[in-house]
């Protein structure tokens, strides 16, 4: 609903956030420029242009951006951090320039959300409209700038944890799928599945307790964290297997060794960036002040 | 409509579906109206006057969820939001206070009082620029009100209203969206294309719509009239021995 262009008109005073872009890629005049624009009476038929937008939403086409967005998604414990770090430090040192954004990373909302998780005032539906927040937040402050820009962005976790998690919490598909139709789809998903077991050894070596919600205490499906934790994250892993399928979610076998699992990973990679290879080549990425 | 509708009541959109199957047997009705209407000045004076006649009320405002309004307040001085993060926040802070405050109300028999609803985020997020149709779907998890009485001004009447009041403030005047660099000018037309908004939402919501240009007491005797139509034909419930005992 709001691609880039059209949601610069609230942002003119935006500051740029300290862990925001290098100067480079800073909201600059243009900005401006187009909030002129916004105030004109041709709103009506802008809107029209929205319904269709929303009806269609971004999730489901190619973006338009010459950067490449790459997502993992994954239960708790699946790995995902550690492969996404890993492929990390390989495009790094291939000389890509990269950003990476994180789930739930936004200072917008962690004190809401802290507050909310410490005295438990969240519901399924504030839970899930505070991490919308959180991600629309770093969707125009933390990849949106980046992808026009023509950057890879890495996302640990993407929309796709949200309609995995908080269905299971509760919340409406349908409804889920709409407060996200304003993201994009990223270039690339990756899903690394794996069995509840192997999470919770994973979690569970690495960490003495479970987190509250990780193990959706909030649920009360068992006043046990362990037994609580397996039966929230086998939802969690059901909705994902099918959210492979409806979004089309590269399948990463999880319980391999990492190493294994890294070579996929940067193959697939590899392919996705084929055609920005060569654009790079060219030198048509990143061209300052042009418009996308 | 949603698939979990209750005898009387009705989601906008698909509701809230873990929650339990309850009954409602309170009413909600809801006071809409752009900014400095009078929509507070208002309520004040109808939750007494239905105390007397023995119904239990509860209000519940915008932004005034013990959840968000602080991260709210300062989200909107560090210019960080964008619409898209303005709608979100709005809809959690309904959403908070509809699971806490007025789910509750209704289920305990109690009249909600709601000082705006969501039709005040459809109006702003259309007039910030924001994709209508997704504002509504946000929406989906809300209760349709029983009643929607729709205070309506022209800007001409507002101004010196909220000049002599509380004044013009930043978001009020729709600063945000750069209407001009004149918070007056900006007022003008911010508040110019909301009243249009609202008025057109009425027509599409059925609103009652009470002209508000007119003295306090003017107003508040049509809203009383309104309240007193809907309130017997519903079969109305009355509280002869005051609010429940389990009720907040």
């Amino acid at each position: 609903m709001f691609p880039g262009d059209k949601q610069t008109h609230v942002e003119i005073m935006a500051v740029v956030r300290k862990d925001g872009l290098e100067g480079q890629n800073a909201p600059s005049g243009n900005e401006t420029s187009c909030s002129d624009s916004i105030n004109a009476d041709g709103q009506a038929s802008q809107q029209l242009d929205s319904v269709e937008h929303a009806r269609r939403s971004l999730l489901l086409s190619p973006h338009p951006y010459p950067g490449r967005l790459i997502a993992v998604e994954g239960i708790d414990g699946s790995g995902k951090s550690t492969q996404l770090l890993l492929l990390e430090r390989w495009l790094r040192a291939r000389g890509y320039p990269v950003r990476f954004t994180e789930w739930n990373s936004s200072r917008l909302v962690r004190q809401s959300l802290r507050r909310g998780k410490r005295k438990n005032l969240l519901t399924p539906t504030t839970f899930s409209l505070l991490h919308a927040v959180d991600f629309a937040d770093r969707l125009t402050y933390n990849i949106l700038p980046p992808l026009k820009a023509g950057m890879i962005v890495l996302s640990d976790r993407y929309a796709y944890t949200a309609f995995a998690r908080d269905v299971a919490r509760g919340v409406h598909p349908e409804w889920v799928r709409k407060v996200y139709s304003f993201a994009l789809r990223p270039d690339l998903t990756l899903y690394f599945r794996v069995p509840i077991t192997v999470s919770l050894e994973r979690l569970l070596s690495g960490r003495a307790k479970l987190k509250y919600h990780e193990a959706g205490m909030d649920l009360g499906l068992s006043s046990d964290p362990t037994e609580s934790f397996a039966m929230f994250q086998k939802r969690v892993l059901d909705i994902y297997d099918q959210l492979a399928v409806e979004f089309g979610l590269r399948t990463i076998d999880a319980t391999g060794e990492i190493l294994d699992q890294q070579r996929i990973v940067r193959r697939m990679v590899r392919e996705v960036l084929r055609d920005y290879d060569r654009e790079r080549a060219r030198g048509n990425y990143g061209a300052a002040g042009q418009t996308w | 409509m949603g698939p979990r509708a209750k005898p009387g009541k009705s989601w906008y959109g698909h509701g809230l579906p873990y929650l339990a199957e309850k009954r409602l047997p309170g009413h909600l009705i809801a006071i809409e109206g752009t900014d400095g209407v009078g929509r507070s000045t208002q309520i004040q004076l109808l939750r007494p006057w239905l105390e007397v006649e023995g119904y239990a009320v509860s209000n519940t405002g915008w932004a005034r969820s013990p959840l968000l309004h602080e991260t709210i307040e300062q989200a909107k001085a560090g210019h960080q939001l964008t619409v898209t993060t303005f709608s979100l926040f709005y809809a959690a802070d309904f959403a908070d206070r509809l699971e806490h405050e007025i789910l509750p109300a209704l289920q305990a028999g109690f009249i909600v009082i709601a000082d705006r609803y969501m039709y005040t985020a459809f109006a702003r997020n259309t007039v910030m620029g924001a994709d209508p149709a997704w504002t509504r779907d946000l929406f989906g998890m809300a209760l349709v009100p029983d009643l929607v009485l729709h205070l309506d001004i022209d800007v001409e009447t507002l101004i010196p209203r909220v000049v002599q009041n509380k004044g013009m403030n930043y978001w009020e005047s729709g600063m945000h969206l750069a209407l001009g660099t004149d918070l007056f000018e900006s007022f003008v037309r911010y508040q110019g294309r909301l009243i249009q908004e609202y008025r057109r939402l009425a027509s599409e919501f059925g609103f009652i719509t009470i002209d508000a240009r007119r003295s306090i007491d003017e107003v508040q005797d049509d809203l009383r009239r309104h309240i007193l139509d809907y309130l017997p034909t519903t079969g109305a419930f009355r509280v002869d021995e005051g609010p429940p005992a389990n009720a907040e």
